[in-house]
């Protein structure tokens, strides 16, 4: 064991003192690295910056950025959820950066207040039903899945995924805890089967007539529609999209972002980073690619985004997603919502 | 030590004193965990036991067309990682699945916890089957002669003496098993089962308490400890160990006995790994050509470069910790070799903050020292390299040679050192030329599991390698995880095709040793008796 440290030291030390190239970026990467590289080497190419990618979940990543202190060669951390930035803030393991070019491309509510991180792309969850078995206009809001009109129809995923715990967190900043605890006992009991699998299965499960309604993230249906199998496409084509809440604050959304860490060995390369982000060139490349809602609005969607047309989108500040995390799995877990 | 520090760096958070989720956790979720947890090694540790046991003592005893085949094709499914069997199961009995379209039957869902059991059951009854099989085929046919003339039957001849005396083998293998399956996670999670697993890291990240999520680490921990003390405590003092090494002859089956052996045989090759196989080379086929590039094979040297460095690390220190313990039996030695073990029971993802813990503590202490003797800070120089991979998985794995090693070297008469050491060899000598020739099985063995393992290793790997470092199991599950399930088959086969020559490599070494290894070890003993 010594000797193979030994020899890794060394090895390392080799490396790290013979080919280390002038510019670099190091980035700790919640998103998957097939929904993120293309866009790096992008950015390497036209700036000449080498970017080093680790990729891995985002709590484990932050548990690594506090472990690896002052010392840490991280740059810049990227989550898929405005949650977990909100908690790598209150962790002391990001740095504030006030940035005009990014604070006129990214709205004030997709960000946070100090500029700790910035929302990169936009994710909806949203109601899909069986057009054939739900009549559209008895569906309303978040809400309302708690009727009983809806009972053992509704199929939606494990409360240990993250964007039920802020869909959760959302309906718990605008009703309070013990309304919600009591909405997600009403959702246990119209769940049509115990919850398996991801946003993916529950489209599957209503298109199979498993249940009539699920709630799932938009870019998942998108992707599945636009899929190289015929057979997913045609899952895809058999549901419908319903937008919750649009008649009051609008449907919950979530952001993937970033922040700069708190011990950047290289914080100018990675704010230009973060500009390259949320570049034009960037956000379509989001949009066309991976189906999500660039923060701007201004840029232009996907086919299959603007086949859904605009919606309503709910205002709410991002961080109270953060915020009420554990509050939202408190309730879920009171609620007997596995 | 070093080698138990991150898992005595999660033992430690209870010094942090007891919180209020507790109550919140105990009134809701806790007990549900609890049950699940238990229902689950209950149906995989029997499962396991019944099917690993069963195929070894055919292979050991028996002999059938297809004999040298079967004999490492039954170690097959433990190449495939449980979650990705999962994944792959799912899918196989989905609508648009293979096996529904060809059977056109209804099917039912595999996701619940009878089904998270048999996936669990079908990868891991190879430790149950590779630990018993060598046991029983290094019986000597005396013991076996003399119950048979004696009058008793086969199945009495099975229970009342091969199994007795294949039992350290076996239980070590099922204590494998156990802690394998109470720190799942991918399986129980996808097939929303939740248990004390997957409760940790809700704890740990939804309810972002990290100390309750260690406690209830460590509270499993517990669980392993005491299950490890009762086999021993019901092991006491009955030291069973070989003095004759002539081995029993297998008996040939025939005919339709001899069919049905057979194709009792492939039933878990079939479900564990040709059906699922088949399932990932449909879904890999259309992409082969434009997906096998460079890239793919840096994923694949990666792994291999991984599993290798923790093969011969893991092994080496689990020899070394039984071998000091052979030489000095005391109780600290004793001691070292438990808790070096404990590795394997706590979930990747708690070991690898563990080991960050570890590590980062380490690496922060190098770097102060260096700056206050004027040197440059050296950075990360271990938690921020393959050393943290490497260190983790060996952390992890070091087990499975603790406890095959310590099971092979049970069987050794202490008598043999004690004739050794008296014709004035050194331990060393004695090691080299006693030890090491006898421990061959076991070794062979134990660095199989070890290799296999860390190629399927997920958790730990994920969050520790350094930037730009994937391998095969990273980027399948990266995939799978996206409910990308076809495009996560091709770097999901690459790992069962890696996995498969060690498997077969090292199964053919294993069955030379032992048809070969009655030679040297008369020898072995008559040169020093």
């Amino acid at each position: 064991m010594r000797f193979t440290g030994l020899l890794l030291l060394a090895a390392t030390v080799l490396i790290t003192g013979c080919s280390q190239p002038p510019e670099q970026v190091n980035v700790y990467s919640a998103r998957k690295e097939a929904l993120i590289k293309p866009l790096l080497d992008q950015f390497s190419a036209d700036t000449g910056i080498e970017v080093n990618l680790v990729t891995a979940k985002a709590d484990a990543l932050l548990e690594r950025l506090k472990a690896e202190g002052e010392h840490s060669p991280a740059d810049l951390l990227i989550t898929v959820d405005a949650g977990r930035l909100h908690r790598a803030r209150e962790a002391d393991v990001l740095q504030p950066v006030a940035n005009d070019t990014l604070a006129q491309r990214v709205p004030e509510r997709l960000r946070d207040p100090d500029g700790f991180w910035y929302g990169l792309s936009v994710r909806a969850r949203v109601i899909v039903y069986a057009p054939d078995r739900v009549d559209a206009s008895l569906l309303d809001s978040y809400e309302s899945l708690t009727d009983e009109q809806w009972r053992g129809r509704i199929c939606i995923r494990s409360s240990n995924n993250i964007y039920n715990q802020s869909l959760v967190a959302s309906l718990i900043a605008h009703h309070g805890e013990e309304a919600i605890t009591e909405w997600a006992r009403g959702m246990v009991a119209n769940m049509a089967r115990d919850p398996v699998g991801g946003d993916r299965d529950q489209i599957k499960a209503v298109a199979a007539g498993e249940c009539d309604l699920a709630v799932v993230n938009t870019y998942y249906l998108a992707m599945m529609a636009n899929d190289e199998d015929p057979a997913t496409r045609a899952v895809a084509d058999s549901v419908a999209v319903f937008w919750p809440n649009q008649g009051d604050r609008g449907t919950h959304i979530n952001v993937s972002g970033a922040g700069v860490t708190a011990n950047a060995p290289n914080p100018e390369n990675a704010i230009r980073l973060l500009e390259f982000l949320t570049s034009e060139t960037a956000q379509q490349w989001y949009a066309e690619t991976n189906h999500e809602y660039p923060v701007k609005s201004s840029i232009a969607v996907s086919e299959q985004l603007q086949a859904w047309g605009e919606f309503r989108q709910d205002g709410l500040n991002l961080a109270k997603l953060g915020e009420l995390n554990a509050a939202a799995v408190k309730a879920m877990d009171r609620a007997g919502w596995q | 030590m070093i080698m138990a520090s991150p898992v005595l760096v999660v033992a430690a958070s209870w010094l942090a004193g007891v919180f209020g989720n507790w109550q919140h956790l105990l009134q809701t979720v806790l007990p549900v965990y609890l049950t699940n947890s238990v229902l689950l090694a209950l149906g995989t540790g029997s499962g396991t036991l019944l099917i690993g046991t069963a195929c070894a003592w055919a292979v050991a005893r028996f002999d059938f067309p297809g004999h040298g085949l079967l004999s490492w094709a039954l170690l097959l499914p433990m190449a495939c990682p449980a979650y990705l069997l999962a994944y792959t199961w799912t899918g196989l009995l989905a609508p648009e699945g293979l096996l529904q379209q060809a059977l056109q039957l209804p099917l039912p869902d595999i996701r619940s916890l009878p089904g998270a059991i048999a996936m669990l059951t079908l990868v891991l009854y190879p430790y149950i089957y590779l630990m018993a099989r060598s046991a029983f085929i290094q019986q000597s046919a005396v013991a076996l002669d003399v119950a048979r003339s004696l009058g008793a039957g086969p199945w009495r001849r099975f229970f009342r003496v091969a199994l007795p005396l294949a039992r350290p083998a076996i239980i070590a293998g099922l204590a494998l098993v156990l802690m394998e399956t109470l720190a799942d996670y991918g399986t129980v999670q996808y097939f929303g089962v939740p248990t004390l697993s997957t409760g940790i890291y809700r704890t740990w990240f939804g309810l972002g308490d990290i100390t309750a999520a260690a406690q209830m680490a460590s509270a499993l921990l517990l669980a392993m400890v005491l299950l490890l003390w009762v086999e021993r405590f019901a092991r006491q003092r009955r030291s069973i160990t070989d003095t004759f090494a002539q081995r029993a002859a297998r008996t040939p089956v025939t005919g339709w006995r001899g069919a049905g052996l057979v194709a009792a045989l492939c039933l878990p090759v079939l479900l564990g790994f040709l059906l699922p196989v088949l399932q990932l080379v449909a879904w890999s086929a259309p992409q082969l050509e434009t997906a096998l590039d460079s890239r793919f094979l840096a994923l694949l040297g990666n792994s291999l470069l991984i599993a290798t460095l923790t093969t011969v690390c893991a092994v080496t220190i689990g020899m070394l910790l039984i071998y000091a313990r052979r030489m000095v039996p005391d109780r600290l030695r004793h001691h070292a070799a438990r808790l070096a073990g404990f590795g394997y029971a706590v979930p990747g993802t708690v070991l690898a903050v563990g080991v960050v813990l570890a590590l980062g503590g380490a690496d922060r202490a190098i770097n102060t020292v260096a700056e206050s003797i004027g040197l440059q800070a050296p950075g990360l120089v271990f938690s921020g390299t393959l050393f943290a991979v490497v260190f983790a998985c060996s952390v992890r794995f070091l087990t499975i040679p603790v406890q095959g090693l310590e099971a092979g070297m049970a069987r050794l008469s202490i008598n043999l050192d004690h004739a050794g050491r008296s014709l004035g060899k050194t331990p060393m000598a004695l090691f080299r030329r006693v030890h090491l020739p006898l421990l061959q099985v076991p070794l062979a063995t134990s660095a199989l599991l070890v290799f296999v393992d860390t190629l399927k290793e997920l958790p730990a790997t994920l969050v520790l390698r350094p930037f730009d470092t994937n391998t095969l199991a990273v980027r399948a599950f990266e995939l799978a995880s996206d409910e990308r399930l076809a495009d996560a088959a091709l770097p999901a086969l690459a790992i069962l095709l890696a996995g498969l020559f060690p498997v077969i490599l090292l199964t053919r070494a294993t069955l030379r040793a032992t048809e070969v290894s009655s030679a040297p070890r008369d020898k072995a003993v008559s040169a020093h008796a």
